[in-house]
């Protein structure tokens, strides 16, 4: 029984959400959120993987050679693209946060004003 | 609330998640057992039925391609919510686009790395293509295809700079791009409705398997988000990077 890949996982979580606890910084924090939604990743790949399967492809293998489950692989494809949107948005705001305000550190953002 | 508060706080909060997690987690078959049986099913009957290799392509871009749909169009929108967000200032400031940060000027850059960057942008590009028209076959396709373009016209912006990015990319065939790759794949469903099938059904030959022609719709598809995806990272590239142009404003005042 190796459960190692889910431990990875939980602490990828946790450990992304410390990040964005303690930040100082808005571009800190956008990179702590990446880092909780790797977790993700990790967690979909290691569920689909069968111990000594190779990669869903078979252009070099024939058909019925045994393979990991392509359905999380297509999900994590799923899950990357929307990372790298949320990211570009989150990125953006900073941008204007920037602009507005002429700081990034969060604590220093507490009131809002219009 | 105090920092050491917000941190107390966390640390038994995520104490107890982290708890809950490992719960959860410790009740999922073992790493390595995986018991299907989707993913089964899809890799025993897709290369026969589809024609393809690839079987993440086979799910994305056949069974389940109406969610990639979807999964373009949160894309296409990020794209389009960015360009507004970063929008309002620059209007106020109409000059033309310009390398004007001090440390981002083209002088300063290396000759190692102004031809070591061409050059790798001229391979990275040809790699982009072909990670596109080969979605079917082998791992990848139009999403990591696309992202590849993308990183090559950014390799042109780290090796001359922002002009030059322009010039590779011009803003016009991007948007051109970026649009016609999201409207295109909404059209092909249409297409395949009008031709009396599914929405999205693989109607088109088959053809060959492991031939570059072959599996219907997928390269077709692949294609057109290629294009979608290429364009939008251009464009959200091009956005950030005019953020480092100097107002002329603030210059003036």
């Amino acid at each position: 029984m190796n459960f190692l890949p889910y431990v990875v996982a939980a602490w990828l979580f946790v450990v992304g959400l410390y990040g964005i606890i303690t930040s100082r910084h808005l571009i800190h924090l956008i990179v702590c959120l990446a880092v909780v939604q790797s977790s993700t990743y990790v967690l979909l790949l290691s569920i689909g993987y069968r111990t000594g399967a190779g990669a869903p492809i078979f252009a070099n293998v024939p058909p019925g050679t045994p393979a990991v489950d392509p359905v999380v692989q297509a999900l994590a494809l799923t899950d990357i693209v929307v990372g790298a949107t949320v990211t570009a948005l989150l990125l953006a705001l900073a941008v204007q946060v920037h602009k507005r305000r002429g700081t990034l550190d969060p604590n220093r953002l507490r009131s809002m004003r219009g | 609330m105090s920092e050491r508060g917000r941190l107390l706080l966390f640390v038994a909060g995520a104490a107890g998640f982290a708890a809950l997690l490992l719960w959860g987690l410790a009740g999922l078959p073992a790493f390595g057992d995986y018991r299907g049986p989707y993913g089964d099913v899809i890799n025993a009957s897709a290369v026969a039925q589809r024609h393809l290799t690839n079987m993440a392509s086979a799910i994305n871009f056949d069974y389940r391609g109406f969610d990639t749909l979807g999964e373009e169009y949160i894309l296409f929108t990020a794209v389009t919510g960015l360009a507004l967000l970063l929008r309002e200032i620059r209007s106020e400031i109409e000059e033309a686009p310009r390398d004007a940060s001090p440390n981002r000027d083209a002088s300063d850059r290396s000759d190692a790395l102004r031809w070591f960057g061409l050059m790798l942008a001229g391979f990275t590009n040809l790699f982009g293509l072909y990670v596109v028209i080969h979605a079917h076959l082998t791992p990848g396709g139009g999403f990591q295809g696309g992202a590849i373009l993308g990183t090559a016209c950014l390799l042109v912006y780290l090796a001359i700079g922002y002009r030059a990015f322009r010039t590779v990319s011009p803003k016009v065939l991007m948007d051109f791009a970026d649009a016609t790759g999201a409207g295109g794949y909404a059209l092909i469903g249409l297409g395949t409705l009008l031709a009396g099938g599914a929405f999205l059904q693989n109607m088109l030959p088959l053809g060959q398997t492991g031939d570059l022609l072959s599996a219907g719709t997928v390269p077709v598809i692949n294609l057109v988000v290629g294009l979608e995806v290429s364009g939008g990272f251009i464009l959200m590239f091009a956005e950030f990077l005019k953020e480092t142009r100097k107002p002329s404003r603030e210059k003036d005042a």
